[in-house]
């Protein structure tokens, strides 16, 4: 029998992006919080800028929790499944925005009405077939006040293009209007990015930097970005990406109401007869606990929240907690950032010093700002061209024809042409369909022998167009900066294992088609919140943590307003 | 500032029993004497020190964790894959060899079987398809028989490849670059040769903008320095178990 602990107020299961945010309303409201983490606390002493252990020696999985849940992936139900080698969102406090890149964009406001939006424009007809897409239960303006607030929480570094209606040049004209401008300014470009921006204003496009929550100047006490090159996979040596390890937790923790248990790693969520949640069972290592609480938010990432609620049957929930309208699972997709453009061009671009969120962005072709009258597709894909390069996987890069990749002429070639490629990050808009789904896996487990989950889903048509279109955009601003050459990936199919998941979980009014109501709390288990991306329902052409972030205290703050109505 | 990478390799006690388990075992097999010594003798600092002629002319001693035979196959492949030439160094000089060495004890040991496999395999290859093991090759025939092993086509029963010969190239070929292009702490890198070969400046924890704009114009010195000399950072840490 598993050692039953004190009652909470609320328990919050993982503390990563949005777990670790929502810590910090329901600790200033004076709920008494206990954070349960499945790794542990980790400080810039452990973010040495080695590409070995960051990007060869997946550090990300040091704690094993994801390694042993890694997933099976199939692109139809026709397929069998085979499990993934790995995957880097990483169990710690603070969670994967520890070695993230921290591009940390607002949704526009067409992403929340993509349904009703393509109605009235183009008409019903051109919603693709198949698709299980809803308007979100609000609109972006609902979010910005969280967007806004959470801006300034954790820092946020950008450019505005739109305050309050008044357009700025400098910076993205398509974002949905903001209260006020970022708190801090962007992080710098180099000479290449500038060509870059220069190239695309040639084309006539709108080109700005891009959001990121890395600081570019000191804020709260910890420096500014020293542009280093580690940043992706690997953690700031500078403490100047800010997780919710340096930012939000430790402000709850001075509360005195948030107490963290690390190594805390969840496998099922208890229910009582009428179908209320009462507590979580966990295990740390041989022990096992039961932490009651009156309020259960589960904060994993997409998959392990889906996979904790199908693991929790009980006679209220035979097929999984909150999934008797068999929902959990549904409405699952995996965010469209391949089929990639890459190009090999006749100068150095002195890129060793860059990190992912550095860079420049170009809007004009991403959600509905474009006329799609005369196009095969909805939605769009959001240009990025960043600076970012290390050596080892500089000095593996492809030859583009132009002889074998190892040998003394080899040698040659990538003396010279090491620091004079570029590719393309283009996220694209990805829609939930009805034959897209998650569920357990029913041959792998993990280590405590609970199954795993499976992915079902493949890109569909619209994806597969709107990357062709995509790469069309960027070649010609490749042919704009006189690249050499150009290489396009195939347009996409299995959709797999991603860092951008959504779904499982997805927010709406309707219970029929949805799992959590408006403010992220289970239709039918009313005090068991879901905080992260399986709430949302559709992708957006951009990164997710900030939405996550900003519904994950807008979820927090609920519960504090509503307590009794959802505690009691 | 140091010229010379600083081994403060930073050993977990799940590394040091992994590390003990798998020179245990090679001690078992006939070949692998001297393995406890090994370390050092591979591709020592020293030797490479004293020029690639000497690096070169140095036996490749008994790694840790492959025979004296397997190590001599290693050694001529790596060579082969960044050669030494009228560009500067190559692989072995830069210690790809003990980076591999010390990699299948940690962090690639699932790897020895394969390496073992591949090997000989990449030898009966050599044999049957060009008349003679791949160590007395020339130079132009070691190429084309690597050349057939990485696009697949040494695959094959008899051959003794397990599945794609070429799977065997990309795991030498990866690690080899890792051994070359990263960080000198895991033994590989060594006197920075794979950074000046590639022109990457150098691990540095902050880059100023004056910084970049000297990479820019190609001014800027290279750090000549680990990650592990800036003083900060502390022993990797992973999950006991």
């Amino acid at each position: 029998m598993p050692r039953q602990l004190r009652s909470a107020d609320v328990v919050v299961v993982g503390l990563g992006a949005a777990g670790g945010v929502s810590v910090q309303p329901l600790a200033e409201a004076g709920l008494d919080v206990v954070g349960l983490e499945a790794g542990t606390w980790l400080d810039r002493r452990d973010f040495a800028p080695d590409e070995i252990r960051n990007n060869y020696r997946d550090w990300p999985m040091l704690v094993k929790k994801t390694f042993n849940e890694r997933m099976t992936s199939r692109a139809t139900e026709e397929q069998s499944a085979n499990r993934i080698g790995g995957h880097p969102m990483m169990n710690a406090v603070g969670g994967t925005t520890l070695h993230y890149w921290a591009q940390s964009w607002r949704l526009n406001p067409w992403d929340f009405r993509v349904v009703s939006e393509t109605r009235r424009r183009y008409g019903a007809g051109r919603l693709p077939a198949g698709s299980t897409v809803e308007d979100w239960p609000f609109g972006y303006e609902e979010l910005e006040p969280y967007y806004d607030r959470v801006e300034r929480e954790i820092g946020v570094s950008g450019q505005a293009g739109n305050v309050r209606g008044d357009i700025d040049r400098r910076g993205n004209r398509f974002e949905g209007p903001r209260q006020r401008a970022y708190p801090m300014r962007p992080l710098r470009w180099t000479a290449y990015l500038e060509r870059m921006a220069d190239a695309a204003r040639s084309l006539g496009w709108h080109a700005f930097p891009g959001p990121a929550a890395i600081n570019s100047e000191a804020y709260q006490g910890r420096p500014g970005c020293g542009y280093h090159g580690f940043c992706s996979s690997g953690g700031c040596p500078l403490d100047a990406k800010n997780s919710p390890h340096l930012t939000t937790i430790p402000r709850a923790l001075e509360t005195g109401n948030l107490r963290v248990v690390p190594r805390a790693h969840v496998t099922t969520i208890e229910v009582d007869s009428s179908g209320r949640t009462t507590g979580v069972n966990y295990v740390t290592g041989n022990e096992e606990f039961f932490q009651p609480a009156r309020v259960v938010l589960i904060a994993g990432y997409t998959y392990e929240n889906v996979r904790l609620l199908l693991l929790s049957k009980s006679r209220a929930y035979p097929e999984g907690l909150a999934n008797n309208h068999g929902q959990v699972g549904r409405h699952y997709l995996s965010h469209h950032q391949g089929a990639g453009v890459g190009a090999l061009l006749p100068y150095d671009t002195g890129a060793w010093y860059g990190l992912p969120a550095q860079g420049v962005a170009v809007d004009d072709f991403a959600d509905d700002n474009f006329d799609h009258s005369g196009l095969d597709f909805i939605g769009g894909g959001n240009l990025w061209a960043m600076s970012d390069r290390r050596p080892i996987s500089a000095a593996s890069m492809g030859t583009y024809g132009r002889g074998r990749n190892w040998g003394s002429a080899w040698k040659r070639f990538i003396r010279e042409n090491v620091d004079r490629t570029h590719s393309f990050y283009i996220q694209k808009t990805t829609l939930p369909y009805e034959d897209n789904y998650l569920d357990l896996d029913p041959q792998y487990t993990d280590e405590l022998g609970l199954p795993v989950i499976r992915i079902t889903a493949q890109y569909k048509d619209n994806e597969r167009a709107i990357a062709a279109y995509m790469q069309d955009r960027a070649e010609e601003w490749y042919r704009e900066l006189g690249a050499l050459e150009i290489t396009r990936g195939g347009l996409g199919n299995t959709m797999g294992a991603s860092t951008h998941a959504y779904g499982g979980t997805r927010m709406g009014d309707d219970p029929e088609t949805n799992v959590v109501d408006r403010w992220g709390f289970a239709h039918e288990a009313p005090n068991l919140g879901v905080l992260g991306a399986s709430v949302m329902g559709t992708s957006g052409a951009r990164n997710p943590t900030l939405t996550v972030q900003a519904l994950a205290w807008r979820t927090a703050q609920h519960l504090v307003d509503a307590w009794r109505d959802i505690a009691e | 500032m140091s010229d010379k990478p600083i081994d403060r390799r930073a050993i977990s006690r799940r590394d040091l029993l992994k590390t003990a388990g798998a020179a245990g075992a090679a001690a078992l097999i006939p070949g692998a004497a001297g393995a406890k010594e090994a370390p050092a003798s591979v591709a020592d600092t020293a030797a490479v020190r004293a020029g690639p002629a000497a690096a070169a002319a140095a036996p490749a001693g008994p790694l840790m964790n492959l025979t004296a035979a397997e190590t001599e196959l290693l050694s001529a492949m790596v060579d082969r894959l960044i050669p030494s030439d009228d560009m500067g160094p190559g692989a072995l000089e830069a210690g790809a060899l003990r980076y591999i060495d010390r990699a299948l004890s940690e962090a690639e040991s699932d790897s020895v079987e394969a390496y073992r496999i591949g090997l000989a395999a990449l030898d009966r290859y050599a044999r049957y398809s060009r008349g003679a093991p791949f160590l007395e090759l020339s130079d132009e025939d070691k190429d084309s028989v690597l050349i057939d092993v990485q696009l697949g086509g040494a695959t094959g029963a008899g051959v003794g490849f397990v599945g794609s010969s070429g799977a065997f190239f990309n795991m030498v070929k990866s690690h080899t670059w890792q051994g070359v292009f990263g960080d000198p702490m895991y033994g590989g890198n060594i006197d920075f040769i794979g950074w000046d070969l590639i022109g990457y400046p150098g691990a540095r924890m902050r880059v100023s903008e004056q910084d970049q704009r000297e990479l820019e114009a190609g001014q800027l010195p290279p750090a000549r320095r680990s990650a592990y000399d800036y003083g900060q950072f502390q022993l990797i840490r992973g999950e006991e178990d």
